[in-house]
């Protein structure tokens, strides 16, 4: 990205008053307007006379800012929601995969180009508590310059009577940008994006989806694979039936290229799962056979009604994981889970927190860059940016 | 006296297999003659070669009256059934107060004397549906309940349901219970499949449907009481059905027009809509349903109309109400199938005239010398469009919103009165 030309006329008022007020040739200014840059030598001048002109600067306003890609095989990003890892074709992915990897360093992430969500208003709709995923997208709009409210409606009026689409018209009303929902019920966000004007983001709906998760895992796996997931063989485990994050996993890592395996007992998968493009295992032993990556579910005890498993102690006996399952997988294999983790249960304490092994620290870590990433494209979506 | 007569007129009736052109002559609000060689009256009505059938028998109607009458009434029914070429229609005991004592089965009675079509009443199985209280099947028949349900909500204690039947048999009166296991079901709102589990929806598996048909069926077996499997969905329950007719058991099946006309694809991205109570179900379902009609297993088609105003249906799909109305679609939904060569005309028109006329011990539902005059004229190959803000309904949830259907009626006669004229 460009700097000087800021600098230059914002500051200076143009290329003639700073060719003046820095006693150079008005050619050399033309030359730093046009390259975009200003060559280092000449910074302690510019720093020194933009102070007549009441402007501090520091050397880091003369690092350029490198300008993340918008487009991915020539297909601008172009969406106007994020409701499911079906609204995306593998282009989007990848634009939206780069976004996040742009944003994944630290420098860029804590300092990034804040006119990306400059004047927008991001509103966080969380019908479910969540904490990490709330305030992941809290960071990540205030870092990108929006201004962000979050809103737990749980509390709130919906106990009062208020439909979902009230609660919708009324947030319209305030001209949000981008609403942030997650909500109990399946189809929940997709009922609201028909009924507002701005981008709905889908951050967990019933046991549908939850695309930015499975985005934030598949940056997390490039980033631990060097950028490969190709042929990957990645066993997801647990209880999958109540899973948005499983369903939205699988469909993003089969449109990745790995090779996705479902492991469970029969009550925790779903319905004609084979029919997903994926293997069932039944067993952790054969399931977890040369596998690269291991993504544990919790067991979501309060989305059961009735017994599933008749006791943690026997599940975990059995698809718990432990160093011995471990031992099943591929030697250095992964280990994820998308949290909150019930220790002891699906995940031994010892593996989650082994940082050679496990990956659930930089999950989280990925989650703020990856939703930087999702909320600048769809951003740039709305204002009609092309590359 | 009174006269009319229809002229030029494809005359069927489903029950003998009479399919001839000519005149039917109404004399009173009854059918005194009809044939090619039936000289016409003063008054005339000129079917131009339509076909007049006996009017429609709808099983299976939901209001709101009494208690929520925002959803429908019985007069806003009563005309949404006109329009849809419905002559008679059955008003479920889902109410408030649930209908479920003499006095209230009169008060439909007194509410529906100005109606344009036929209002019957159905009596509620047990006292305010609780499953369990047996209600006056007795007296409720004699003050004029046609059937009796426990409307949504089966008879999941087998003791009870046997008592109802073996009870019911001594007045000959027809019980109706859903076949649902509700502890299968328990919580679903789609059917169980690859497409729900997709959609992240509970399911309810066909296998809950029948076994509730199987035990249904064993039930009436040991009681011999008449037995009603109320809107079956699917190829299993159907099964349950045919085994159980090939032994000579009195056990009749209805189906909602819905389960024959959509699938569950139908629900799509959360079309609340389509939303139904049974669950659409798969197209190999659906399939396997017209054949049952076709070869006589499927005694009965229903429209389940079930009026629900907006605010219930734009919900997300898990909190959504249930239902769909149906008078105003049921011939037309059952003609498109007609036209699309699923369904056998003689057998859809028999499953919505005389076979429910004959379960429910009505006269009409026949073109037969001495019957009231209780028919339609429809046009078989008229296309239209479905658009809900035209519906008479109270409510207007139709899942056939937009959608192209071949075949109408156009004109609706009540006891020898036009009651409606597209």
């Amino acid at each position: 990205m460009s700097y000087s030309k800021s600098i230059i006329d914002d500051i200076f008022g143009g290329i003639r008053p700073a060719a003046r007020a820095l006693n150079r040739s008005a050619s050399t200014i033309q030359g730093w307007y046009e390259s975009g840059t200003i060559p280092q030598k000449h910074w302690e001048d510019v720093i020194e006379h933009a102070k007549a002109f009441d402007h501090y600067l520091t050397p880091d306003d003369f690092f350029p800012v490198s300008t993340p890609k918008m487009s991915s095989h020539g297909y601008s990003f172009e969406k106007r929601h994020c409701l499911s890892i079906d609204d995306f074709h593998r282009p989007d992915i990848e634009t939206l995969l780069s976004l996040g990897e742009h944003y994944l360093d630290l420098g860029v992430q804590k300092n990034p180009d804040r006119s990306v969500l400059r004047g927008k208003t991001l509103v966080n709709l969380f019908f479910e508590n969540s904490t990490r995923t709330e305030k992941s997208f809290e960071l990540a709009g205030k870092r990108l310059g929006a201004d962000v409210i979050s809103m737990q409606v749980a509390s709130s009026s919906v106990k009062k009577g208020e439909t979902l689409l009230d609660t919708a018209t009324t947030l319209n009303a305030m001209n949000p940008d981008l609403l942030v929902v997650r909500h109990g019920s399946s189809g929940a966000p997709a009922l609201l994006s028909q009924k507002v004007s701005c981008s709905v983001i889908n951050a967990g709906d019933g046991m549908h989806a939850h695309p930015t998760q499975a985005l934030l895992d598949a940056l997390t796996l490039r980033q631990a694979f060097d950028g490969k997931t190709d042929g990957l063989r990645i066993a997801i485990c647990g209880d999958i039936l109540h899973s948005r994050v499983a369903r939205s996993n699988v469909k993003l890592l089969n449109m990745l290229g790995a090779e996705v395996r479902l492991v469970g007992p029969p009550t925790l998968l779903p319905t004609n799962a084979d029919r997903w493009g994926v293997d069932i295992f039944h067993d952790m032993k054969t399931g977890l056979t040369g596998c690269n990556v291991i993504m544990m579910l919790r067991l979501q005890l309060e989305r059961m009604s009735g017994a599933f498993v008749p006791s943690k102690r026997e599940y975990f006996h059995f698809y718990g994981l432990d160093r011995a399952k471990l031992g099943y997988a591929k030697k250095g294999a992964f280990v994820m889970h998308p949290g909150p983790m019930n220790r002891g249960i699906e995940i031994s304490s010892d593996i989650a927190d082994d940082p050679d092994i496990s990956l659930i620290t930089q999950q989280v870590e990925t989650g703020v860059a990856m939703r930087m990433g999702i909320l600048h494209a769809l951003s740039n979506a709305q204002d009609g940016v092309r590359s | 006296m009174n006269t009319l007569s229809i002229i030029n007129a494809r005359i069927i009736d489903p029950a003998s297999g009479y399919d001839d052109h000519g005149t039917i002559l109404i004399e009173d609000g009854y059918i005194s003659a009809f044939g090619p060689s039936v000289i016409a009256g003063e008054q005339t009505l000129d079917a131009k070669g339509l076909i007049c059938a006996p009017g429609l028998i709808d099983m299976r109607v939901s209001t709101g009256e009494p208690g929520r009458e925002n959803r429908e009434t019985i007069a806003t029914a009563a005309r949404a059934a006109a329009a849809g070429g419905v002559t008679s229609i059955v008003i479920m005991p889902e109410t408030n107060p649930v209908i479920d004592d003499m006095s209230l089965v009169d008060f439909i009675k007194r509410q529906a004397e100005n109606a344009p079509v036929n209002v019957y009443a159905a009596g509620a199985l047990t006292k305010n549906l609780d499953g369990q209280t047996l209600t006056e099947i007795g007296l409720m028949s004699k003050a004029g309940a046609v059937i009796f349900s426990n409307g949504t909500h089966p008879i999941s204690d087998a003791q009870t349901m046997r008592r109802l039947l073996s009870y019911s048999a001594s007045f000959n009166a027809l019980i109706a219970n859903r076949a649902m296991d509700p502890s299968l079901s328990k919580g679903a709102v789609a059917h169980e499949s690859d497409l729900s589990s997709r959609l992240g929806l509970t399911g309810a598996p066909a296998a809950a449907e029948r076994i509730m048909a199987e035990r249904d069926v064993a039930l009436a077996e040991l009681t011999g009481g008449r037995l009603l499997i109320d809107m079956i969905s699917s190829a299993e329950a159907l099964d349950v059905v045919r085994r159980a007719k090939s032994q000579d058991l009195e056990v009749s099946c209805s189906v909602s027009i819905n389960h024959l006309a959509l699938n569950e694809v139908d629900i799509g991205d959360y079309r609340t809509f389509a939303k139904l109570d049974p669950p659409l179900r798969e197209e190999s379902d659906r399939l396997a349903l017209l054949d049952g009609i076709n070869d006589g297993t499927i005694d009965v088609i229903v429209s389940a109309h079930d009026p629900r105003p907006a605010g219930e249906k734009r919900l997300p799909y898990a909190e959504a109400s249930t239902g769909a109305v149906g008078l105003e679609t049921l011939l037309s939904a059952a003609l498109s199938q007609v036209a699309d060569e699923k369904l056998d005309l003689i057998s859809a028109l028999a499953a919505m005239t005389c076979n429910p006329a004959d379960l429910l011990g009505l006269e009409s539902g026949h073109i037969k010398e001495g019957t009231p005059a209780d028919l339609v004229l429809l046009d078989l190959n008229a296309p239209w469009v479905c658009n809900s803000d035209n519906l008479l309904s109270r409510s207007k949830n139709t899942p056939f919103d937009g959608r192209r259907l071949t075949g109408r009626a156009v004109t609706t006669i009540c006891n020898g009165r036009v009651v409606y004229e597209a």
